[in-house]
């Protein structure tokens, strides 16, 4: 019954695009359409919570669309269940947030018809049950995004974004093609349940996982295959930037853990290593590309990047276990990959939120333009402040749970018995940690040049507050943050149901611990208690503020700030994003980046500005993204002069094709 | 009864180190003044600084925000809470179970993220100059202090920082290889991450050395009284650590009576003593580093760490 | 063999690795002289520690020597041919302490697996050891490849052998014949090395191997 509500709700979404097509881009009718999306969000995020909660099995659905011997399969487990929630969060505060931001859409008309259809794209891709609907769903996810990535595209940037996301999307689409043609086998069982009955060589799992991971990782932004993330979540408008990267990455992630989780069957003890190396480089390159930008939304794409990284940590870890008949242990891995799935998801649409919020206000996305705005746009301030703080992983929030439980899980590994494992795990640990540090670094910058200090232009200067819708799906998100890190056992035990099916352990049930707190393992071995920390926080810092103010003083006066005797009005010498990261660019960056600073000064006498040339070079683009460019540059070059042949010359082609195929006719039957 | 007795320790331990804080302070500026054959100030001045900066006025910037109002508060209670579970006297505590050492650090890692804030809140340099340096100290002082707490969790069997202590105070410890990496790193990150000769200096003021003095450049009053307590907590709370971890003889177990309490408080004080002469002799005979050398000295406590836990992961007799 | 002697024999292996990366990360001549004579030390304690747990005196001789020679009459001679050279500057290395770093704790990683897994059925104590000895060989060789100043390497190659002398009396019944002969190439190759720099010295006004490549003869 949940899943005809969820596919109802899908329905409507699609309806809401055809409307959206037919009628006239007013204010109006744009709220509405958003209101519809937000109601029909809110209809199957409530059926898909009553399946995950009741802990039901799985529902299925069969509807004669599509292929006509296969048709249309669909599937409610506990797994979409979980990603459904995710799914329909995201798309109730994005819709939430878009009535208010959309209104000054400039170009709505290019906007309202993909958005629903983007929506019930995702619904659909969580709950597929066969190839092809799985595959029918990626794809139009990918092209409804990509309308929405070109809808400014009088911005050149956002058309280079929206070519380089095309490429990315169909070559991974091209690699899950193939991982779902070798699962099928030559039978062509394209159901997930004739292929969750087959039994696959350990060769074919193998290229199976290596395709998956280019297909779903490419969409997730696992580094190499990232380049078009930062690009394209961006060019984006906000609403769809959220939902981009807090949603249609953590998409990928499902994709991922049912083609290696449930499809694939035993896996392979060193897939596990892969996974691993991958998450381990992502997590550390995506936050080192987040902190040398200043383009605000270029950041937290990039940043996105790194959370993928967490999550693939923490899948890979599962994987580990799995491998190594460690149930308890795979459970607690894969708890925590599903909680900072969550998690990320939450706190990331809030800081897309704002940064739309923060555009909308100033029309400024470049953190250098801006300053101040926490005394223009208090609320939004505040809301993002509560953002940045969960991202860090900062003790009570939410990101700070998911990220404990990794290192639980990472601490748990020394009995595995591979000598591979051994070495591979405490360097990635290390990785996590280093990643979280930078990551703290990262958003102390961003709040801080954005909404901190003076205000760097005019434009940041003038803001104003953002509307109550806007600030409404803010509020939501930044109240689900402190919920879901005060009362991490509730979203624990949530997850149960989605361990057991996929691993075949869980966690020990978290309601029972004393105070709310959680015991990933045993009591006697770690637990956390995100409610007392809060109430000892609160409670110390309000007993010294009220010691304080009875018993001291409470008095308080305004004067200039500390000049050092030279009188400095300008905000051009307060710090900028550029500056506040060049200790960390000079450490880490001239590294991984060979990031140079160089100061150009002229001559004594002359008067020209002195300048500060900052150098950094992405590697892996270099490296990797262009020479295959230029291949294929040369290749197509080339193969050019096919179009310039003579009449008897394609005679030829074409004669010679047929010889060709006789032979082969003739040698194989 | 035993509930109240236990509530009574934890209290306890909260106001002990509160009010021990300053004087210890107090006490290693005592000892780096009379190692440069100065007489120092008393041992009670830094009590006397914070009454005295509590009942003075604010005086705060035009453009500061509520932000910057708040952050002392914030800084103060993240830091003490952090100090409260670390074991001085009794292993134990009532609520350790509530935060492990990871949350520990990352409580020390909040505030850290909102002092950074306050520097840059002003909107001069001198702010940014300190939050961006601090940043980067924290950038690989964090992971050097999880890649510990790593180790010492491999050794232990568990992130509790009250049990990893009672595990430290039975015999079955022994002397490991990787305990003497850890405890090398964390002298490291412990120095780091308090702001002392040779990473920073706190007695300076000139800009250009500091870090974190320049991040509250701007606060004044009873703000600057609860940042310099915070920091003087921060200090305490990595000297019991390794206490707690390296020196752990005397500390009681859970079930001890008042007078092995009182033991265990006066072996705490004396130990605390101990620790801030040893500070106070490395203060005075090493130079502060350029800050570029800084990355290095914390990726070496970084790579210690790493490989002491690898060691652990090896096998388990390392 | 009580559980005590084990962990201090481990824990006076574990100094030596650490001391080696203490190397490893020095960049200034005079402390790097004053890090080494600390390796010589801790290489004395271990292998008079050796001699007691083993019961072997001959060891003690070995003790004694690596103690006077190596921990103070090689550092002093080191120390007064730097100064006569004049080279009181900074150790130049060929990459940056973090690479070297990284690539020590790769190199200890590695000894760790190849030990532990060739030798799995020997003895626990000298097994772990063995793994600690080869990885103070291998920090030295890194050092001697990493520096561009000679004395640097001689030092990185002085570390090396106290490497193979933890190792030698880790593994039971050392004779002190070999000690004896093993120390007395050590001293002459460290005489001819030093007769080598004061003649490069004299000769080329550097000791800076870079800087020698180029009289070399063959072009690049």
């Amino acid at each position: 019954m949940t899943l005809t509500i969820v596919l109802a709700c899908a329905a409507a979404l699609l309806a809401l695009a055809a409307v959206a097509i037919a009628t006239g881009t007013a204010v109006a009718t744009a709220r509405m359409i958003y209101g519809g999306c937000m109601i029909a969000a809110g209809v199957s995020l409530a059926a898909a919570l009553l399946h995950l909660l009741d802990a039901a099995g799985p529902e299925s659905l069969a509807l004669p669309l599509g292929i006509p011997w296969l048709g249309a399969h669909l599937r409610l487990d506990a797994l979409s269940a979980f990603f459904l929630i995710v799914v329909d969060l995201g798309a109730l505060a994005a819709s939430l947030f878009a009535i208010g931001y959309g209104a000054h859409e400039s170009a709505p008309g290019r906007v309202l018809p993909f958005y629903p259809a983007f929506l019930a794209a995702m619904s659909l891709v969580v709950v597929a049950d066969d190839a092809f609907t799985f595959l029918l769903s990626w794809e139009f996810m990918s092209l409804s995004s990509w309308a929405l990535v070109v809808a400014h595209h009088r911005v050149p940037e956002n058309v280079r974004a929206g070519y380089v996301y095309l490429v990315m999307a169909s070559i991974g689409t091209l690699a899950l093609l193939l991982a779902f043609g070798l699962l099928a086998g030559p039978e062509g069982l394209y159901s997930f349940a004739q292929i969750r009955a087959g039994h696959q060589s350990a060769l074919l799992g193998t290229f199976v996982l290596v395709l998956a991971l280019i297909g779903a990782g490419s969409k997730a932004g696992i580094v190499p295959l990232h380049v078009w993330l930062p690009l394209a979540h961006p060019a984006a408008p906000s609403q769809v930037s959220a939902l981009m990267s807090g949603v249609m990455t953590k998409v990928a992630v499902y994709g991922f853990i049912r083609i290696v989780f449930d499809l694939v069957g035993e896996p392979a003890w060193w897939w596990s290593i892969v996974v691993l190396v991958l998450a381990g480089a992502t997590t550390v390159m995506g936050v080192l590309y987040a902190l040398m930008q200043h383009d605000l939304k270029r950041l937290l794409a990039y940043h996105t990047v790194e959370n993928i990284g967490i999550i693939f940590i923490g899948l890979g870890l599962a994987l580990a276990f799995k491998a190594h008949a460690m149930p308890f242990a795979a459970a607690l891995a894969f708890t925590a990959a599903l909680l900072h799935v969550f998690n990320h998801s939450l706190f990331k649409s809030l800081l897309f939120f704002g940064s739309g919020a923060v555009l909308g206000a100033t029309g400024e996305r470049d953190m250098e333009h801006l300053g101040g705005l926490i005394h223009r746009m208090p609320q939004t301030a505040f809301v993002f402040l509560v953002g940045c703080a969960a991202i860090s992983a900062l003790p009570p929030l939410n990101g700070f749970v998911s990220e404990w439980l990794t290192l639980q899980a990472v601490l748990l590994s020394p009995q595995l018995p591979s000598w591979a494992l051994k070495l591979l795990i405490p360097a990635v640990g290390a990785m996590l940690a280093l990643s979280a540090a930078l990551a703290a670094a990262c958003f102390v910058k961003a709040y801080g040049v954005t909404f901190l200090g003076r205000p760097r232009t005019p434009a940041a200067a003038d803001a104003r507050e953002t509307d109550a819708y806007s600030l409404a799906a803010m509020m939501l998100f930044a109240a689900l943050c402190l919920v879901a890190g005060i009362l991490p056992s509730l979203f624990i035990d949530a997850l149960a149901p989605v361990s057991n099916a996929l691993i075949g352990a869980r966690m020990p049930a978290q309601i029972g611990a004393q105070w709310l707190s959680i015991v990933p393992i045993a009591a006697s071995r770690s637990s956390y208690d995100g409610l007392l920390v809060f109430l000892f926080i609160a409670g110390s810092g309000m007993l010294a503020a009220f010691a304080i103010h009875r018993l001291a003083s409470d008095r308080l006066r305004r004067a200039p700030a500390w000049d050092c005797g030279y009188p400095d009005s300008n905000p051009a010498t307060q710090y900028s994003a550029t500056s506040f990261t060049q200790p960390i660019r000079r450490v880490f960056g001239s590294i991984v980046f060979r990031a140079r600073d160089q100061a150009v000064m002229p001559a004594p006498g002359d008067t020209r500005p002195a300048q500060l040339k900052v150098e950094v070079r992405d590697l892996v683009w270099e490296f990797l993204y262009a020479p295959a460019v230029d291949v294929v540059a040369l290749a197509a070059d080339r193969l050019n002069r096919l179009q310039f042949l003579t009449i008897r010359q394609f005679l030829t082609l074409v004669f010679s094709a047929l010889v060709i195929l006789l032979v082969v006719l003739a040698l194989w039957s | 009864m035993v509930l109240i007795r236990d509530l009574a320790i934890q209290g306890a331990q909260m106001f002990l180190v509160l009010l021990l804080a300053p004087l210890f302070t107090g006490f290693v500026r005592k000892v780096k003044a009379r190692l440069l054959r100065r007489r120092g100030p008393p041992l009670i001045q830094p009590y006397r600084d914070l009454i005295r900066l509590m009942r003075k006025e604010v005086v705060l910037a035009e453009n500061a925000s509520w932000l910057f109002r708040v952050i002392p508060y914030l800084v103060f209670a993240a830091t003490w809470v952090a100090a409260s579970l670390v074991p001085t006297f009794r292993t134990g505590l009532l609520f350790s179970w509530s935060a492990d050492l990871i949350a520990i650090i990352a409580l020390l890692g909040s505030g850290r993220f909102f002092l950074a804030l306050a520097g840059l809140d002003v909107g001069t340099a001198f702010g940014g100059i300190g939050s961006s340096r601090e940043m980067m100290i924290a950038s690989l002082a964090e992971p050097a202090m999880i890649v510990i707490v790593f180790t010492l969790a491999l050794i232990a069997g568990s992130t509790q920082l009250s049990t990893i202590a009672a595990f430290m105070t039975s015999p079955a410890v022994g002397l490991r290889v990787s305990l003497a990496l850890a405890l090398f790193a964390l002298i490291m990150v412990a120095v780091a991450e308090n702001g002392r000769i040779p990473i920073d200096n706190p007695a300076t003021h000139l800009e250009l050395t500091m870090v974190h003095e320049a991040m509250v450049l701007e606060y004044s009053g009873r703000h600057l009284a609860l940042i310099e307590l915070a920091a003087s907590l921060k200090l305490i709370l990595y000297v019991s650590l390794i206490i707690c971890l390296f020196a752990p003889w005397g500390i009681e177990a859970a079930g001890a009576d008042f007078p092995a309490l009182a033991l265990g408080g006066a072996g705490y004080v004396g130990k605390l003593a101990i620790g801030s002469f040893l500070l106070a002799l490395f203060e005075t005979s090493i130079a502060k580093m350029r800050v570029f050398r800084v990355p290095q000295f914390l990726g070496f406590a970084l790579m210690l760490g790493l490989l002491a836990t690898l060691l652990r992961f090896v096998s388990a007799s390392f | 063999m009580s559980r005590i002697d084990f962990d201090v024999a481990h824990l006076l292996a574990g100094t030596l690795v650490l001391i080696s990366f203490l190397q490893l990360y020095q960049d200034r001549l005079y402390a790097l002289l004053n890090v080494y004579a600390a390796h010589a030390f801790t290489l004395a304690a271990s292998v008079a520690w050796q001699a007691f747990v083993q019961d072997a005196p001959h060891l003690y001789l070995t003790a004694a020597i690596a103690l006077v020679f190596k921990a103070v009459v090689i550092p002093v001679a080191l120390h007064r041919i730097i100064v006569r050279l004049g080279i009181h500057r900074e150790i130049e290395n060929v990459v940056g302490v973090g690479p070297t770093m990284l690539a020590g704790m790769g190199l200890v990683a590695l000894s760790m697996v190849v030990m532990l897994r060739i030798t799995h059925d020997a003895d626990p104590l000298a097994r772990e050891d063995l793994a600690f000895a080869l990885s103070v060989v291998l920090l030295g060789l890194l050092m001697m490849v990493t520096r561009r100043n000679a004395v640097g390497q001689v030092v990185g190659f002085m570390s090396l052998e106290n490497g193979l002398v933890l190792a030698a009396t880790g593994a039971k019944g050392m004779p002190l014949v070999v000690e004896i002969s093993i120390a007395f190439s050590i001293l002459i190759a460290f005489i001819v090395i030093g007769i080598f720099l004061f003649r490069i010295r004299e000769r080329f006004d550097t000791v800076d191997v870079q800087a020698l490549d180029r009289f070399r003869g063959e072009r690049r």
